[in-house]
């Protein structure tokens, strides 16, 4: 397997495509930071407390942040890795000579996966990295302590977030014989999840429990409560609620009408500890480790019973 | 008696209802270059992938160097070599590269593998474009190069599947004399093709296959005996004046059949090759004999015989 790694990340290392993915997320990067070093003095008081992390939060009304940012270029990098591990090989005619090789076939899929992984931890950390130094000497606020860990457990769920994509796209390229295929599935499953999950969610709570201007709140927290489940469903809306928890650390509730409730009772300005956005956040991660496992597994279990046929 | 190398003991492949294979009995030895015929579909690929332990037999069983492909298909995977019809290799990777992988699988420490990668790629005729991209390369070269890969495990037993397929004369010539020498290096050679003048050349031992069943198998010569002649020798002659008594005289020979006269020449029936017997025959007698040659079995017309005749 080692052998299959260390090529697929040699191959990754010095392809087009590894290039460009860098360039377009490390000028991602560039502008939302400064974006946020040009509004963040507005955006923050003496008191607040966390400034650093606001790099990464802080949007304009004519840039997003750079969770935004992240959060969709996460899927595109990983489905770029791994939309074609399996079935180029088959269609290069590589597949039948690398497998009469003495190695298990699983080997094959779990290189090329890895790889692909180290390549997105690669682009993650360094973007984060750079990110952190620019916003160190523009803003010229040390984080501190609970900042860097909050920085560290952002960067490991932003690459579990990209290895369910991964998982993903590798499934699809084994599932369909043509690479365009398999890239259309992986994108259009993207888009549809990441666009339209929200407002499925928000009309099936909205038939469920209906609300208006005059509802009670408890009313208003269970439509949330159920449009929030549903879009739970989407590994995107897991993402984005892990990693807001994680770098606004005001954030109680992924409840917006509970979060109401605490604006108005003064709540929000207390920031949770650590260890408690760590729990709230806790289901999320492990929600989004389970959808890769799933779509690894699958991968998985059709390659092994795959037969290689003469045609 | 040579050690067996492939075995197989009424090994079947159905695939949704269609039986690719059907009861094959094969036999090959060590050190033999076997021509492995039959038309598209008759099920050759896929036995090689039931060897190679690729694809699950249906029924029966086979043994590749004394391994079962089914069960240990890595420890097979180790001592064979395979070079499937359309071969690829990674087109942005030097010719150098590629093979490197390949040692690399098969977990050949670095320095043994980069003096036999450079042998090969000498043998092969490749060693001025080691260092250039695939992609540059043309079909003859990578066929060329697939040789070269199967090699670098130094294998006991190689299938090439259709070697030769959409290659210029030339590169034709170079690919037959690499299974000769691959051959000459006691590797055991197992070449699918429907070329039937190229498995002829090189081949000890040919065995043709249609619709899944093995109909014929042995060397070119017997085949052709045993398909053409009844099993028997016939021994063309051609003398300078046909005296009568002469074929009276070649008739007491022992062992011969029929004797037939057309004109000058003579066409004789025989049990074993008798040549050196007519011929002594023919001296005594006094007539001048002007050209002798036992009839050769072309492997087409063999191989037609067997898929026009019997539809099989």
């Amino acid at each position: 397997m080692i052998a299959v790694f260390r090529k697929e990340l040699a191959d990754h290392l010095v392809s087009k495509r590894f290039f460009i993915l860098f360039i377009l997320v490390l000028l991602a990067a560039i502008f939302a930071t400064y974006v946020a070093t040009q509004t963040i003095r507005g955006a923050v008081s003496p008191t607040t407390e966390f400034v650093f992390l606001k790099i990464f939060t802080t949007s304009s009304e004519a840039l997003p942040s750079f969770l935004f940012f992240l959060s969709l270029f996460i899927p595109i990098i990983s489905i770029a890795l791994g939309f074609d591990a399996i079935n180029s090989e088959r269609n290069s005619g590589n597949l039948s000579r690398l497998l009469s090789q003495p190695i298990y076939r699983d080997s094959v899929i779990n290189g090329k996966f890895l790889a692909g992984l180290a390549i997105l931890s690669i682009i993650i950390v360094s973007v984060i990295a750079i990110i952190a130094g620019l916003g160190l000497r523009i803003v010229g606020v040390p984080p501190g302590s609970e900042e860097v860990l909050r920085l560290i457990v952002f960067a490991l769920v932003s690459i579990i977030y990209g290895a369910f994509w991964m998982a993903l796209a590798v499934l699809f390229s084994v599932l369909f014989k043509s690479a365009t295929t398999s890239m259309l599935a992986s994108i259009g499953l993207w888009l549809f999840l990441f666009l339209f999950m929200s407002v499925i969610a928000g009309a099936i709570a909205g038939a469920w429990v209906p609300i208006d201007e005059n509802s009670s709140v408890a009313l208003i927290a269970e439509h949330y409560e159920i449009s929030g489940a549903i879009g739970r469903i989407s590994p995107a809306t897991l993402y984005g609620e892990a990693t807001s928890a994680l770098l606004t650390p005001e954030l109680g509730s992924f409840n917006p009408a509970l979060m109401t409730i605490s604006v108005l009772t003064g709540r929000m300005l207390t920031p949770l500890p650590f260890n408690q956005s760590l729990l709230l956040v806790w289901p999320q991660v492990v929600g989004m480790i389970a959808l890769a496992a799933i779509c690894f597994a699958v991968s998985y279990i059709r390659f092994m019973r795959e037969e290689i046929r003469a045609i | 008696m040579r050690q067996v190398i492939v075995e197989t003991k009424d090994l079947t492949k159905t695939y949704d209802g269609f039986t690719a294979v059907d009861r094959l009995n094969l036999r090959i030895e060590e050190g033999e270059v076997f021509g492995f015929l039959g038309p598209n579909g008759a099920g050759k690929t896929t036995t090689i992938l039931m060897l190679l332990g690729l694809t699950e037999p249906s029924s029966g069983t086979a043994q590749v160097c004394s391994h079962n492909p089914t069960r240990d298909p890595l420890k097979v995977k180790y001592l064979v070599g395979y070079l499937p019809e359309k071969v690829g290799f990674y087109e942005d990777l030097t010719a150098k590269q590629n093979l490197q992988y390949t040692a690399e699988l098969n977990s050949l420490p670095k320095e043994i593998s980069e003096e036999r990668i450079a042998n090969l790629l000498n043998t092969v005729g490749l060693s001025e474009v080691a260092d250039q991209e695939v992609s540059k390369f043309s079909r003859g070269m990578k066929q060329r190069l697939g040789i070269a890969d199967v090699w670098v495990k130094e294998p006991k037993l190689v299938f090439l599947d259709e070697p030769t397929t959409g290659i210029d004369p030339e590169g034709i010539e170079d690919i037959l004399d690499l299974i000769a020498s691959m051959a000459k290096k006691g590797i055991t050679v197992i070449f699918c093709s429907h070329q039937l003048h190229l498995v002829q050349r090189v081949c000890t031992r040919v065995g043709i296959i249609a619709k899944g069943s093995l109909v014929a198998e042995g060397s070119i010569d017997l085949l052709g005996r045993q398909t053409m002649g009844g099993g028997k020798y016939r021994i063309q002659v051609e003398v300078a004046q046909l005296d009568p008594k002469l074929i009276n005289s070649i008739q007491g020979v022992k062992g011969v059949i029929d004797v037939q006269s057309s004109g000058n020449s003579l066409l004789i029936t025989c049990n074993e090759d008798l040549r050196s017997q007519i011929a002594k025959v023919i001296v005594d007698s006094d007539s001048l004999l002007v050209g002798m040659k036992i009839e050769e079995y072309s492997l087409e017309t063999i191989y037609k015989k067997y898929f026009t005749e019997g539809q099989v």
